[in-house]
């Protein structure tokens, strides 16, 4: 797969005629290649329209953009934005195209041999869990789940360094969400790509990001860092309202129990046996419902070690 | 029936065809490009609109006589109205459809880097063909419909026989019901080959929701 | 093709001479023709327009609308008023009838599409407020229709005021008749007739298109009302 890129905002500002507050103000943000940036914030706060300034689909003012150290404004509007794989929570599939034939897009656009783009078809309908035979299907003829999945490969399709996504899963039911937002992450695992992603939900923020950027009204950037850190350290009040009094709890689901020392322990501990995949947020849940002090963590038959109540407190 | 057959109904089913495809064919050429400026340059369909919808209420026999003292009792008067109405018809359809494609498409377009004219081409003429289709289905049944009247100038076309025998002191019943009825079956089987058409060029729009 | 050369400006001119020297004839005529097309109106109303509502409320019948719009367009005036001749005689019924017809197809596709299309959600929810089906379509759908209800009207209208001067072969009287008989009226004559057939098509389709708007829901104005007519017959 291709290097991930880099991208900075140097300064950025936006403002949008007639309308007081910018929408952007003086925003700047280093993204380091293969981050999974989050932009997270109420409406308003400008995050679509930063997202959009990355592939110049809304100009700027002032500031400057730059992916690799190269400004956006140097290239080419087309092929900068060949080159930036974009998703959007609407997907905006063309509806006369089959599946196979969307996904080629940009392919076709740069040229490929068709033989490359074939493959490279069927390569990504198997990445984001379609099977081949989809490729023939219409848009029209697909759930809102598999559209997505459609959206994501054609924006995945010339292997770009970048990704930009907007709210993209947005409009899915709640489970169809949690598989793809799973997936993505896998997917980000794999590919290793830059990724900007906004959405306006915190916990969606939280599960998805490397790094996340709150944004508050009037485009002020209000924090930039790791989850962890942010639920840790709010800056400000803004920042600890918003991703709620239950951030200690929060930051407990960000880890699982293979990521926590365990108390060696034996076959004859006493309470719960749990797998170390459990979030350490679960782990204490299950303690307060039973009403024991610790857990054995057991892989398969094999105790890994025991985790008390009390260590939970001293993690965060 | 067979006694008119080869005299009176084969040409002037011929001349219908004719009539009818002059007609048709002008009136797209000129309604295709002129709908293409007003979805580039905008502005221009509303008053377009309205004109058209205006033009459209003038009633065939009228216009046919207006146009006389300018080209005389000739084709080219017969054509110059029938060319307006497909005009009327096809305008708005294909304005219709170009305006067809949904929001998301087009930023999803913009956003993967096609250029203007690549957006034209391969996203919106393509998703505009149901509804240009339509609009040739419903242009090309009127023309024949009114190409009927043009028997009150010229000696042509399935109307003229009609024309005739309602002249009659006892209007002849054969001559009506056969240049009727193959003035309707022409309609219908123009109809029917464009609806092929359509599903020809787009199949999306036949297995898809539409 | 010469365009208003001093020929045809003239021709013109003996035209309006034409209706100058004659306005009481023509407005006879007029009426004639307002006649005839009103009781044709009348008739296309009392059939299309209940059957369309009623299939529309049940959204049952598509076919019926379909077929009522294919039929309105496929079949000739001409042709139409010819084959009516034969069946009642020549004279005033068998031209009502034949322009009731032409009629009949534009207002029974647009009343059913019109109560057919009506939001599923807002019906939905006025049923779950408990409305009866009566209710429904006495105070949602109804209303929500008038629109392109008054649309079909209004195509309907025109067109069979457009096509009256037609029936003038088939002893329908009105402006028609001037229209077709040059030998009477010579060629001023017939132009004058059909500048007023013109005038009288423009008049009732801007009457419908006002009253239209008068009778249109606060709440659903703002939408053009004579830019969309031929926008109507899509598909």
């Amino acid at each position: 797969m291709s290097a991930a890129a880099e991208i900075v905002f140097d300064h950025v500002t936006k403002r949008y005629a007639g309308r007081d507050a910018p929408a952007l103000d003086d925003l700047s943000l280093e993204i380091p290649a293969g981050t999974f940036c989050v932009l997270v914030g109420p409406s308003g706060g400008g995050k679509t329209t930063a997202l959009k300034m990355v592939n110049r689909l809304i100009p700027f003012d002032s500031g400057d953009i730059r992916i690799d150290g190269r400004s956006v404004r140097d290239l080419p509007l087309t092929e900068l934005r060949r080159g930036i794989g974009y998703v959007i929570q609407q997907i905006g599939l063309f509806p006369h195209q089959t599946v196979g034939e969307n996904i080629a897009t940009v392919p076709r656009l740069l040229g490929w041999p068709k033989r490359q783009t074939a493959e490279r078809t069927v390569e990504l309908l198997e990445l984001v869990g379609l099977e081949a035979r989809d490729a023939e299907r219409y848009p029209a003829q697909l759930s809102g789940g598999q559209r997505q999945r459609v959206g994501l490969a054609r924006a995945l399709a010339a292997d770009p360094p970048l990704l930009l996504m907007d709210e993209p899963f947005g409009a899915l039911d709640p489970i169809t969400r949690f598989r793809l937002q799973t997936e993505l992450r896998r997917l980000h695992r794999e590919v290793g790509k830059t990724v900007i992603f906004v959405t306006h939900d915190v916990d969606e923020a939280i599960q998805m990001g490397d790094r996340i950027a709150i944004l508050r009204e009037g485009g002020v950037l209000a924090q930039y860092d790791t989850p962890d850190a942010i639920l840790a350290h709010p800056a400000d009040d803004f920042v600890a309202q918003f991703v709620g009094e239950d951030r200690a709890l929060r930051r407990l689901a960000l880890r699982t129990l293979r990521d926590v020392t365990l108390e060696p322990g034996s076959q004859s501990e006493p309470g719960s046996r749990v797998s170390p995949d459990t979030t350490v947020r679960n782990a204490v849940s299950l303690m307060l419902e039973t009403g024991d002090e610790q857990l054995v963590v057991v892989d398969g038959d094999r105790v890994l070690g025991v985790f008390h109540l009390r260590d939970a407190g001293e993690l965060l | 029936m067979r006694d008119h057959w080869g005299d009176t109904l084969q040409p002037a089913l011929v001349q219908h065809v004719e009539l009818t495809a002059i007609a048709v064919v002008i009136g797209f050429a000129i309604a295709f490009p002129l709908a293409l400026l007003a979805h580039r340059y905008g502005r221009l369909e509303h008053p377009v609109g309205v004109v058209s919808a205006l033009l459209y209420t003038i009633p065939s026999l009228a216009l046919f006589q207006l146009l006389i003292p300018f080209s005389g009792l000739t084709w080219t008067t017969v054509e110059i109205a029938l060319v307006s109405y497909t005009l009327v018809i096809l305008f708005p359809n294909i304005m219709a459809g170009l305006h067809s494609t949904p929001d998301e498409v087009l930023e999803a377009a913009q956003g993967m880097g096609l250029t203007r004219l690549q957006v034209l081409l391969r996203v919106e003429l393509p998703l505009a063909i149901p509804a240009i289709v339509g609009g040739l289905r419903v242009a090309v049944v009127s023309t024949v419909a009114i190409a009927t009247i043009a028997a009150f100038l010229l000696p042509d076309g399935l109307g003229y026989p009609i024309v005739l025998a309602l002249k009659e002191p006892t209007p002849f019943k054969t001559e009506i019901y056969s240049a009727g009825g193959l003035a309707i079956a022409f309609a219908i089987s123009c109809d029917l080959l464009l609806v092929a058409l359509r599903r020809a060029l787009a199949p999306w729009a036949v297995t898809g929701l539409a | 093709m010469m365009l208003a050369d001093a020929a045809n400006l003239h021709t013109f001119v003996d035209a309006l001479r034409f209706i100058g020297a004659n306005p009481g004839f023509l407005a006879q005529k007029a009426l004639e023709q307002l006649e005839l097309s009103g009781a044709a109106l009348g008739i296309a109303l009392a059939v299309a327009l209940p059957l369309g509502i009623v299939l529309g409320h049940f959204h049952r019948g598509s076919g019926v609308a379909i077929a009522g719009s294919i039929v309105g367009r496929a079949l000739p005036s001409l042709v139409l008023i010819a084959a009516f001749l034969t069946l009642l005689g020549i004279g005033f019924v068998n031209n009502m009838v034949a322009l009731a017809v032409l009629g009949t197809g534009p207002i029974l596709t647009n009343s059913y599409d019109s109560v057919d299309r009506v939001d599923k959600d807002v019906v939905e929810s006025a049923r779950g407020m408990g409305m009866t089906g009566w209710q429904i379509l006495r105070r949602i759908e109804l209303p929500l229709a008038i629109p392109l209800l008054f649309t079909g009207i209004r195509i309907s209208a025109v067109t069979i005021v457009a096509t009256a001067p037609i029936a003038a072969i088939a002893g329908g009287g009105g402006l028609g008749d001037v229209i077709v008989n040059q030998a009477s009226y010579r060629l001023s004559g017939v132009l004058g007739a059909s500048l007023c057939v013109m005038a009288l098509s423009a008049f009732v389709f801007v009457a419908l298109a006002g009253f239209q708007i008068s009778v249109t829901p606060r709440g659903l104005r703002g939408t053009s009302v004579i830019g969309d007519q031929t926008r109507k017959e899509q598909q």
